[in-house]
């Protein structure tokens, strides 16, 4: 292909962008949002996806004891426990520890726990790192029948949660996507069509000269390419800025809360989202170009 | 050259357009398509353009049976056929030089050829200095050389022109002759449809006459009407 004939198509493409400019606008504008909320929603499930990943891994129980257990009593359960099947690690953190340990993960913002060693409200606590996931369950329950144990925590119910939330996530964000991104392909092919009619006088002029169907097509297929990367591009850029805004945000008020902040993932993910643009925009006027484009 | 075989053509409302034509068109000729409004003389042009397929019979361009062309040959048949509209077809907001440089970016030829040859066309149509001018701001007969530089521009054997001097005066429409007559002097073969009698008598070609879809008159030299 000539040179003068990429200028051509990229030429007729965007002067007809610019011919039907709010159709155009209004084009990439849902495209924006389709992907938007697509790209919300991604980073949502990748980022439980992650922690769900690193609360299995763990493999640890918490066992939160009653308040005003003797120190021998500790010693007993202690023991008892660690001579169950498939546990490690037995370790024992008294509330002082606890919430010294808090205190750290909050970093720059531990005042707000200032003042709560008169009357600590956290538990002692023993944790336990179990041989393997599934043997969590079964330690777990054994450890919730003892003497003095007030309530027993491990991870397994909160993943299983996690996953729930997660399949929701994707679920609801992906019919949202295709929602929207299905109006998307609509408005394109809208902006296609008054596009081949606003040419349409050029069009049959063309097919005289000899003009080959997809001389005559390209530039259409062009410009719904090019509404679809104008609105994936903004798309990408609005998710980009709000996630990393967010992680930084959140490291300093909830630095428990580990996001996800590779670039790798983040932007595999942008660049997703664009590609997804492009095929938006080329669908879009490929359904009006086989419609409306006899050639 | 061309080559009609018991050329029939039904439209899909039942009007029989043609009825059972046979013509040869030979290369280098210069041939008027007469007749009433409504004999069948577009449908004619159309069925070699391929624009119409025929309901029977065959059309061959340069032995090549048109109907047969995949949909994708078309445009290279195209290529080879000029075509000039009574109502000139120009695209009013390209310059002159942009509506027959269109002709060859269509078949994707390079800038430096479309600057080769369209000064070059130009020129012998007689519009060296309106290269740079939107089509409102000629006359018709200026307009109509460029439709007629846009047609040749890129080469073809056959220059069809439909009526091409049904708009203008008869001043202006024997300026025009000439270049069609100059024209079909470099080879290019010529096939007019025209209602211009006067034209037709006086440049005795070869006439072609069509009556309800039907060749009634084909004679060389000849006059508009037969009892010229």
């Amino acid at each position: 292909m000539r040179f003068r004939t990429l200028v051509y198509y990229f030429r007729e493409a965007f002067l007809s962008i610019f011919r039907n400019s709010w159709l155009s606008l209004a084009a990439v504008g849902t495209v924006t949002i389709s992907l938007l909320i697509l790209g919300c929603s991604l980073l949502l499930v990748v980022n439980t996806d992650r922690l769900a990943d690193q609360l299995e891994s763990s493999l640890e129980i918490s066992v939160f004891l009653k308040d005003g257990l003797k120190q021998e009593e500790i010693r007993e359960l202690n023991d008892k426990i660690r001579f169950l099947p498939g546990v490690v690690q037995v370790q024992f953190i008294s509330k002082e520890e606890a919430l010294e340990e808090m205190r750290r993960s909050f970093g720059p913002r531990k005042e707000i726990l200032d003042g709560l060693e008169e009357d600590n409200p956290l538990p002692d606590t023993f944790r336990i790192k179990a041989w393997r996931a599934d043997q969590v369950v079964e330690v777990a329950r054994k450890v919730a029948s003892m003497d003095g144990v007030e309530d027993v925590r491990y991870g397994q119910g909160v993943v299983e949660r996690l996953v729930v939330v997660t399949h929701w996530v994707r679920v609801a964000g992906i019919g949202a996507m295709i929602l929207v991104g299905a109006a998307a392909v609509f408005l394109i092919s809208t902006t296609i069509r008054l596009s081949v009619f606003a040419r349409r006088r050029e069009i049959g002029i063309m097919k005289y000269l000899g003009a080959t169907n997809w001389f005559v097509r390209f530039p259409f297929l062009i410009e719904g390419m090019v509404l679809g990367l104008l609105g994936s591009l903004l798309a990408a850029v609005l998710v980009y800025a709000g996630y990393f805004s967010l992680v930084e945000h959140l490291a300093r008020v909830m630095p428990f809360i580990p996001l996800v902040s590779d670039g790798q993932v983040v932007f595999s993910l942008l660049g997703g989202l664009v590609g997804l643009g492009l095929i938006i925009g080329a669908l879009g006027s490929a359904i009006s170009i086989h419609r409306f484009l006899n050639v | 050259m061309i080559r009609f075989y018991g050329v029939t053509k039904i439209y899909p409302n039942g009007v029989k357009a043609l009825d059972n034509v046979n013509l040869h068109i030979r290369k280098g000729e210069f041939l008027f398509l007469v007749g009433p409004s409504g004999a069948g003389k577009t449908t004619l042009t159309r069925l070699i353009f391929r624009e119409e397929l025929p309901t029977r019979g065959q059309v061959l361009f340069n032995g090549k049976n048109v109907a047969r062309l995949r949909s994708r040959e078309v445009p290279y048949l195209r290529r080879k056929i000029g075509m000039v509209f009574q109502d000139f077809r120009l695209l009013p907001q390209k310059t002159v030089f942009e509506n027959v440089a269109f002709a060859l970016e269509v078949t994707g030829a390079s800038s430096r050829e479309i600057k080769r040859r369209v000064p070059e066309v130009l020129k012998l149509v007689g519009l060296e200095g309106k290269a740079g001018v939107l089509p409102a701001q000629l006359s018709g007969g200026e307009q109509q050389r460029v439709g007629i530089a846009r047609a040749i521009v890129n080469n073809p054997v056959l220059l069809i022109a439909d009526e091409p001097t049904g708009n203008l005066d008869p001043e202006t429409s024997w300026e025009l002759m000439e270049l069609f007559q100059k024209i079909n002097n470099n080879g290019t073969t010529i096939l007019m449809v025209t209602h211009a009698r006067d034209i037709v008598d006086a440049m005795k070609k070869r006439v072609v006459a069509l009556e309800s879809g039907r060749i009634v008159r084909d004679e060389e030299g000849g006059g508009y009407r037969n009892e010229v």
